[in-house]
């Protein structure tokens, strides 16, 4: 029970630390990329207007698409590695 | 055959086929009902969680959104999609594992407060109810157009074959055909994006053809774009926004909105695992990414093709503008959807200089005048509403009558499928939180499924009375939506997983200053309870706190739930052992055993 109890506790510190850093990513691309530094990311043409506006209809979608699947292929492998998978 | 048939033979095939997944996966018992037995593959929900999300809103709306608001717009793609990740990282595996089926069971267990449950059943039908007016409406809008029956008509249609499908197949036939309901759209929607990409830039992917070069200008679209709209006035399609907090207020609001909207988190109760709760809301992103990357090249596309409909010397390679400002087209020699929609009233012309041309631009830009008085314009003539640009897309691309039927098919199924998801939600809420854990504990399984049936049919005749006599506020009723599911529930469902330490004074403290701050916000710029003249203040941004708009305000109404919430528990006793247990046992997949073991 003990070793079980000092076992959760290290797999929910890592799932929080694997959340803050996809969420950190998440943050960037859309509140970032899209919107705050547009002014700094106005000089990179992409198809006849910026890569700000690109990844407002395009990129972040596609960053939140990978996101997931990398926190849920990552989760699987703390699940095993820590004994709390199903 | 007439294009009323083939309308009407693609609509009746996909009725046909919801009503015989109907009879398949009849719901035998409060699992099946609830949660469809738990046992749904985890694409399988992916693809009913896509259709549930999309509604008529996202099917009908969105790309013309996107054409009239260019990127100042963007925030609705990236809300409604930004808020899965949160979705999958924050809430969906922990609620599966917590293994119940509502909502505000969560809310009320984790809590130990029948208030807390109280409270968040309440948020979940007001948010529910007022969010399931549009699709009701969206259907009526759909069947008048392409089935020649009147609005009336097409509601009850509507309510009636969602009666069968749903009373009798609870979440099970509820899944199943929304997976249906899924493909219909998604074939619906990409047919003819992928020939108007084509026939404009020669990629048949929208999603590229959007950054390619314009085949007849030879400059790249977007590019193309924004001198089109620049010379008639308008603002740049690309335009940057000025007000950059109120717009990363707005994505933030869409996305914990998103997040916290009942009906999409319980399709993640009907996986069979934990680990398939997070893989799930990744085929369901996929799923709607695959519209949503659509639908901002059908946006862009549309306004082109709209532009120079009406001054076609504009299409081709032109240094300036000016000269081709004389010759929009006559009216008489107007392209046939123009004429077919000006029927609907969607459609409008007036001809305010009486030169039988039509003139379109932007009337309300004073440094435009000038130019517009030069040519003797009087006004802009052509008013074309936004939610057409996508129904109307198979005529503008001549596409033959077959694909205007399956548009028909797509815009009924989309608004089919998220009303049935919300209708489900509001249902078991009556059923299983109020009646069967609140008022009678000893109702029988069977009672209890008839409960469900009954208050399902119940929620379809409220939803179709509002649908027939929609309230004045219809339009604003989403902000209301999304501000009450971001600003009440999700918070107390994150903090519940998260935090061992918030209690159930600082759950309930929190849900209602979030709901109120919200609510107060929103009625103060747009009426109290939406009712015209009552608003204290205009609703213009120079009134606005901050320049933040009531439809932003979500957020901020979510991180006043979450500080309240922090505080007031912070102040009073811990939550009780075996509550923390609790919150232990949501954290980890493996079975229940940390926590029971105790």
């Amino acid at each position: 029970m003990a070793e079980e109890k000092v076992d959760s506790t290290g797999y929910w510190k890592a799932n929080v630390r694997l959340i803050v850093g996809c969420l950190a990513v998440w943050a960037f691309v859309s509140y970032g990329c899209a919107i705050l530094f547009r002014p700094l990311l106005a000089g990179i043409p992409v198809g006849g207007t910026d890569l700000s506006f690109w990844f407002a209809q395009q990129g972040s979608i596609l960053t939140f698409i990978c996101l997931i699947f990398f926190y849920a292929w990552r989760m699987n492998q703390l699940d095993k590695k820590f004994g709390l998978g199903e | 055959m007439s294009q009323f048939a083939i309308n009407l033979l693609f609509v009746g095939a996909s009725f046909a086929l919801y009503i015989g997944i109907a009879i398949w996966a009849r719901a035998g018992s409060t699992k099946d009902f609830y949660v469809a037995g738990g046992g749904v593959h985890p694409v399988t929900n992916g693809m009913a969680t896509a259709a549930d999300w999309m509604s008529a809103a996202s099917f009908i709306s969105m790309a013309g959104l996107l054409a009239s608001g260019g990127y100042a717009n963007s925030t609705f793609l990236m809300g409604w999609t930004g808020g899965y990740v949160i979705l999958a990282m924050l809430l969906a595996p922990y609620l599966r594992k917590f293994g119940k089926f509502t909502v505000p069971d969560f809310i009320g267990d984790r809590f130990y407060s029948n208030t807390a449950r109280l409270v968040a059943v309440v948020c979940l039908i007001v948010a529910s109810v007022t969010y399931v007016i549009g699709q009701m409406t969206g259907a009526g809008v759909a069947f008048s157009r392409f089935l020649e029956v009147s609005n009336t008509w097409g509601i009850w249609i509507a309510a009636f074959i969602v009666f069968l499908y749903a009373v009798f197949g609870g979440m099970k036939g509820i899944t199943y055909t929304q997976v249906a309901q899924y493909v219909v759209l998604i074939v619906a929607y990409t047919i003819p994006a992928v020939f108007i990409a084509l026939h404009l830039t020669g990629n048949p992917v929208p999603m590229f053809g959007m950054f390619s070069t314009h085949t007849e200008s030879g400059v790249p679209l977007l590019a193309k774009l924004d001198s089109v709209v620049n010379a008639l006035g308008f603002r740049d399609y690309t335009a940057d926004v000025d007000n950059k907090l109120n717009m990363v207020l707005f994505t933030l609001s869409l996305m914990v909105g998103t997040a916290g909207l009942p009906h999409v988190i319980i399709r993640f109760f009907t996986v069979p695992k934990v680990a398939d709760a997070r893989w799930s809301a990744g085929w369901a992103l996929v799923f709607i990414a695959l519209l949503y990357l659509t639908a901002p090249a059908v946006g862009s596309m549309a306004r082109l093709n709209l532009m120079t409909t009406v001054y076609p010397e504009m299409a081709g390679e032109v240094e300036d503008y000016s000269d081709e400002l004389n010759n929009p087209i006559l009216y008489s020699e107007r392209p046939g959807w123009i004429r077919t929609w000006e029927e609907t009233g969607l459609i409008t012309f007036e001809d305010k200089n009486d030169d039988g041309r039509i003139q379109l631009y932007n009337d309300d830009n004073p440094e435009f005048t000038e130019t517009a008085e030069e040519h003797g314009w009087k006004g802009s003539e052509l008013s074309v509403n936004n939610d057409i640009l996508v129904l109307a897309n198979p005529e503008i691309a001549n596409l033959p009558p077959w694909v205007i039927g399956l548009i028909a098919a797509g815009g009924i199924a989309a608004a089919l499928s998220t009303a049935a998801g919300l209708l489900l939600a509001i249902s078991s809420a009556i059923s299983h939180d109020l009646i069967k854990t609140m008022i009678n504990p000893k109702i029988t399984e069977k009672g209890e499924m008839l409960a469900a049936r009954i208050s399902m049919a119940g929620a379809i005749l409220l939803a179709t009375y509002l649908g027939l006599n929609p309230p004045g506020f219809a339009a604003q009723t989403v902000a209301l939506a999304f501000g009450i599911a971001g600003a009440s529930l999700f918070p107390v469902l994150m903090m519940g997983i998260f935090s061992k330490r918030v209690n159930n004074r600082g759950a309930v403290a929190g849900m209602l200053t979030g709901l109120i701050a919200t609510l107060l916000y929103i009625f103060t710029y747009l009426g109290w309870f939406f009712i015209p003249g009552t608003n204290m203040l205009a609703n213009t941004p120079e009134n606005w706190v901050l320049g933040i708009s009531p439809l932003s305000f979500g957020a901020v109404g979510a991180i006043c739930n979450f500080t309240v919430a922090y505080l007031v528990s912070k102040a009073t006793e811990e939550p009780p052992q075996e509550i923390q247990d609790l919150v232990e046992s949501v954290r980890y997949p493996k079975g229940a055993g940390v926590a029971t073991d105790h």
